[in-house]
Parts: structure tokens; sequence; C-alpha cells
């Protein structure tokens, strides 16, 4: 009886050394697999395939704001975005002008964006009734210096279109 | 526990106190295991968290509504959708509006979408504190998926911001049906091959059967919830007790194990990936059409206090606000699963080897920003 049991207990401490090969051995057809088959690669390499790399169009990078091909930007100093913003990132800076018919009007003088602070939340967007603002899909945003990250969007000369009315 | 460093005798009892963390690549994040070893073996741990602390619900308190979703992605921010969709769902309920059923649904197929990203990763983690490295690589090519889905619709891939009180930032992408069915059939294919790869395997199993076990009375005494608590046995499945957004109309399983191993808590996770895909299966084809956005004057909830409770791929998160009738909340508070999920562990990792810590605390997925806030 004895034997036995001392036969059996040799038989299980075989069957586990088999059944655990076995397991690594299974385990290792599925990484074989894809060893063999280049095709199934799903890197890409990224710095050399800058030219056609394409991210999605809602992909959020930075705020813009939309210049048509006059320089015109469409926003009227409201102030909703920055006010909507939740840690500050936008600074709507005004100024104010006397336009053609003598009436002193306010127009935009400086749109400051802080991309460093920028929590990409996209709440700004939705809140422009003007729909002057969108977010590009630019997203290499490493720079040595952090001042670097605080940007000016209205281009220089741009004007609104509501005050060229 | 009651011991404290002062009054121990280390070198008469061969103790020795390290600290595991805050900087240790296997605990995730900034937490660090104050741990008292003997030998090999785990005499007692005492958690410390706080690095990571970034105050928010202090800082939600000057925040309006909409404002204070985007800081709720930073707290479990692998179910950003999810914590969104807590606070959208307390507010909504304070307010008493119901969104449309559009809304309903793309909210719980993106719930679920990234309760599988969220196990997808946690699944290559584990396996990676297990010293199995490829793990990694195929749980990321199969999240990656995902990933692109969200930022195709809600332009980002991990801290979305999509889901907000009222409705959507915006509408889905016409692509995401598409996307997300051929997700379904190309995940079902791949899933199979996670339990080949690393469930089978002998070194696996031996180093999480029998490891870390929690028994089911520990598990409630604790909060435990989630997958780590249904490994236990404890039915903590918000989805099913307390049904919100489109669940009640989706048929689907509690996926619960009375074993409470670390190996079965692994199971747990690993049969909720197959159970969320069968809830999208249910719901994508069948997305109604509707507004995505309620008409709503401002999101002011009445004076009074409000509780909601949703299923992150974590466990129970509990939103609790106290308004004032303004626009901002006058308290906010987040029970989070982490956070409770944590303090087990010195009652399940006790005279377990100090490379079993490893694994427990691997298979109970923490993430540290949310223990902290």
């Amino acid at each position: 009886m004895a034997l036995l049991s001392t036969l059996k207990e040799v038989g299980n401490y075989f069957r586990e050394i088999y059944q655990g090969v076995a397991s690594l051995v299974n385990g290792m057809k599925v990484t074989g697999k894809y060893f063999v088959k280049p095709s199934t690669i799903v890197t890409q390499k990224y710095p050399e395939n800058r030219a056609e790399l394409k991210m999605f169009g809602n992909f959020k990078g930075e705020l813009i704001l939309i210049h048509d091909e006059n320089n015109h930007h469409r926003c009227n100093v409201c102030n909703t975005c920055a006010r909507r913003c939740p840690n500050g990132s936008i600074e709507v800076i005004a100024k104010k002008v006397v336009g053609a018919d003598g009436r002193t009007k306010k127009i935009l003088d400086q749109y400051i964006y802080h991309l460093d602070t920028c929590t990409f939340c996209g709440l700004c967007v939705p809140a422009c009734d003007e729909n002057a603002l969108k977010f590009d899909n630019t997203f290499e945003h490493a720079v040595f210096d952090k001042s670097k990250l605080v940007k000016v969007l209205n281009k220089p000369g741009s004007s609104s279109i509501t005050t060229n009315e | 526990m009651e011991e404290t460093l002062m009054d121990l005798d280390l070198k008469e009892r061969e103790e020795y106190v390290i600290n595991m963390g805050p900087q240790h690549p296997s605990t995730h994040g900034v937490l660090r295991f104050e741990t008292c070893l003997q030998g090999e073996k785990v005499k007692w741990i005492r958690p410390h968290c706080g690095y990571i602390h970034r105050g928010i619900e202090k800082m939600s308190e000057s925040l309006t509504y909409p404002q204070l979703v985007h800081l709720t992605d930073r707290m479990d921010y692998l179910s950003a959708h999810i914590n969104n969709e807590a606070v959208a769902l307390c507010v909504e309920n304070a307010m008493g509006v119901q969104v449309s059923d559009r809304v309903k649904y793309i909210r719980t197929i993106l719930a679920e979408l990234n309760r599988i990203a969220s196990h997808q990763l946690w699944w290559s983690a584990f396996g990676m504190d297990l010293g199995a490295l490829t793990t990694f690589f195929y749980g990321l090519r199969d999240r990656e998926k995902i990933l692109d889905i969200f930022e195709e619709s809600t332009g980002s891939r991990l801290l979305q911001s999509f889901i907000t009180p009222g409705g959507l930032m915006a509408d889905v992408h016409p692509n995401f049906q598409k996307r997300t069915r051929e997700f379904i059939t190309y995940f079902r294919k791949k899933l199979p091959e996670y339990d080949q790869l690393l469930t089978g395997n002998v070194i696996f199993q031996e180093r999480t059967k029998g490891i870390g076990y929690m028994s089911l009375e520990d598990a409630i005494n604790y909060g435990v919830t989630g997958p780590s608590g249904r490994g236990s046995g404890f039915h903590c499945d918000i989805r099913k007790i307390a049904p919100y957004s489109a669940y009640p109309l989706v048929k689907f399983n509690e996926v619960t194990y009375t074993q409470g191993d670390t190996y079965h808590r692994y199971l747990v996770r690993m049969r909720e990936m197959w159970e969320s895909l069968d809830i999208i299966d249910q719901l994508i084809d069948n997305i109604p059409q509707g507004p995505i956005m309620l008409e709503l004057k401002a999101i002011k909830p009445p004076k009074g206090e409000f509780y909601q409770r949703v299923e992150t791929a974590r466990g129970e998160l509990g939103v609790y606000i106290v308004s004032d009738g303004g626009p901002t909340p006058a308290r906010i508070r987040y029970r989070t699963p982490n956070f409770s999920n944590l303090f087990i562990i010195n009652k399940i990792a006790a005279e377990h080897k100090i490379a079993d810590l490893v694994a427990i605390s691997g298979s109970l997925d923490l993430v540290i920003p949310d223990i902290d806030r």
C-alpha cells in the first residue's frame, strides 16, 4: 500500500512537470505565431513617418483662433471662453478704438492662450457663439522654455470680421 | 499594527522595516508601503498615501459643475468616462432631468469600452509585475484600438471629459458604430490568446493560486468593491444592484467567485471583459436618435444633498454633492474605490513572501491618483 502511494506521488510529480512544460509551450505558440508573421506588426516608426502621420480630425492638440484667407478672425471679445475655462488658460485682452462713425469700439488686441496650463477639457470651443475657436491637430508641444507655451493666437495684422463690417 | 518602530526590538525578532515605494514600479504610482519583513516574510504593511494629493474636492468647490467634470478624469484616469458619468448623473438627478436615450446608450457603450481598456492595461501590467513582459505588448496592442475609438469621437485618448452634466460634449463620430463593431469581432478573437499566454501558464498559476486570500467578511468590512471584492463572492456590482443609464436594458452576468485569492480576482476581470463585450454588442446596433445635450438654462442643482454611485473598472465610485443652489457645489466628496481597496493589503498580504506582495497589490488593481484625489 505504501509502495502504491509512493508510486502515485512520483507519477504526480512527473505529470506536474509535464503539464508545466506543456503550458509554457502553449504560451510560446502565441508568441511564435506572431514571430513568424511580420504582417501582424502594429507598431509605427514614429519620427520617420511624420510626413504621412495623420491624426483624427477631432483630436484636441492645441487651441487656435480660426483665421480666413483675408486674415480675419471671428472673435468679438465677449470673454465667454475665458470665463468658461476652469484654469484660466485663456486671456482675452481688448483695446478701444474709435471707429469710422466716431463711436468707440472694443476690439481684440491679444488673444493669449496658456498651453502650459491647458487641460484640454474642451469647454471653450462650444462656449463660443461665433465659432471662432477650434482645436488643431498638432501634438509635438515639447519645448525647452516654458514661456514658449504662452501663445498669442491672433495673427499679426489680423482683424475681426465683425469690426470690418 | 499596534507595534511602532520605537517599541519593537527589531534585532531580537530579526525583523526589519523597508519602504516599498513611493517610486517602486510595481506600486503603479507614488504609493509607499512601509513593510516589515522577517527574512523574506511580510509581517505587516502600512500603506502611506498622499504623495499625489491635489485637493480635487476642494478645487471643485470653486468650479462650476461642467468645469469640475474634467478634474474627475484625473482621479481614476483609466476609467475617465465612468468618473465623468458619475458626476453627470449626480447633477442630473439633483436637477430632476432625464437625458435622451441616445445619450444613455452612448454613455454606456463608452463606459464599457473604458472598462475593457482598463482591464487590458491591468492585465498587461499584472503580467509584467509577475515577470511576463510579453503580456504588456499584447495588452497594449488591443487597447490601442479602443483608444482610437475614443480619440476619433472625443478628441482625447485618456482624459476625455466627454460626458458632461446634461449630455455629451459632442455627438459621436459617424465611424463610431463601425469601429466599435470591428473591435468587438477583433477582440473576441484575441481574448482567448490572453488565456493561452498567461492564464494557463504554470509559473503564473503557482504565483497566484492561494495567494492573498480575502474572505467575504473582510471584503465587506473593508468596503472592497469591484472585481477585487467580487473575487471573494461579494455581490457589489452597482450595474446590477442600482442600475443606471442603459444598464437596465441589457442582459449580462455579474461575475463572482468565492475563492477570494489572487488568481480568482484575476479571473473576475478576464470574464468581465467578455461580459462588457456582450453589453456593447447588445447596444451598439440600436443607438436611438435624439438630442445629445439637454437645453438647460443654467446648471444649478437645488439646495440639498445628493448622492450617486456608479461601477468603475475598480469598484464603486460615489459622488456626494452638497448644493446651496448656486452654480458651484458647496461641498463635493468622492468615495473612490481604490482608497477602500488599498487598506485591505495589510490583512491579505501578511505572512506571505515579499514577492507575493507584488502579485497581491497587482491583483487589487490600484490606481494611485484615485486614492489620493
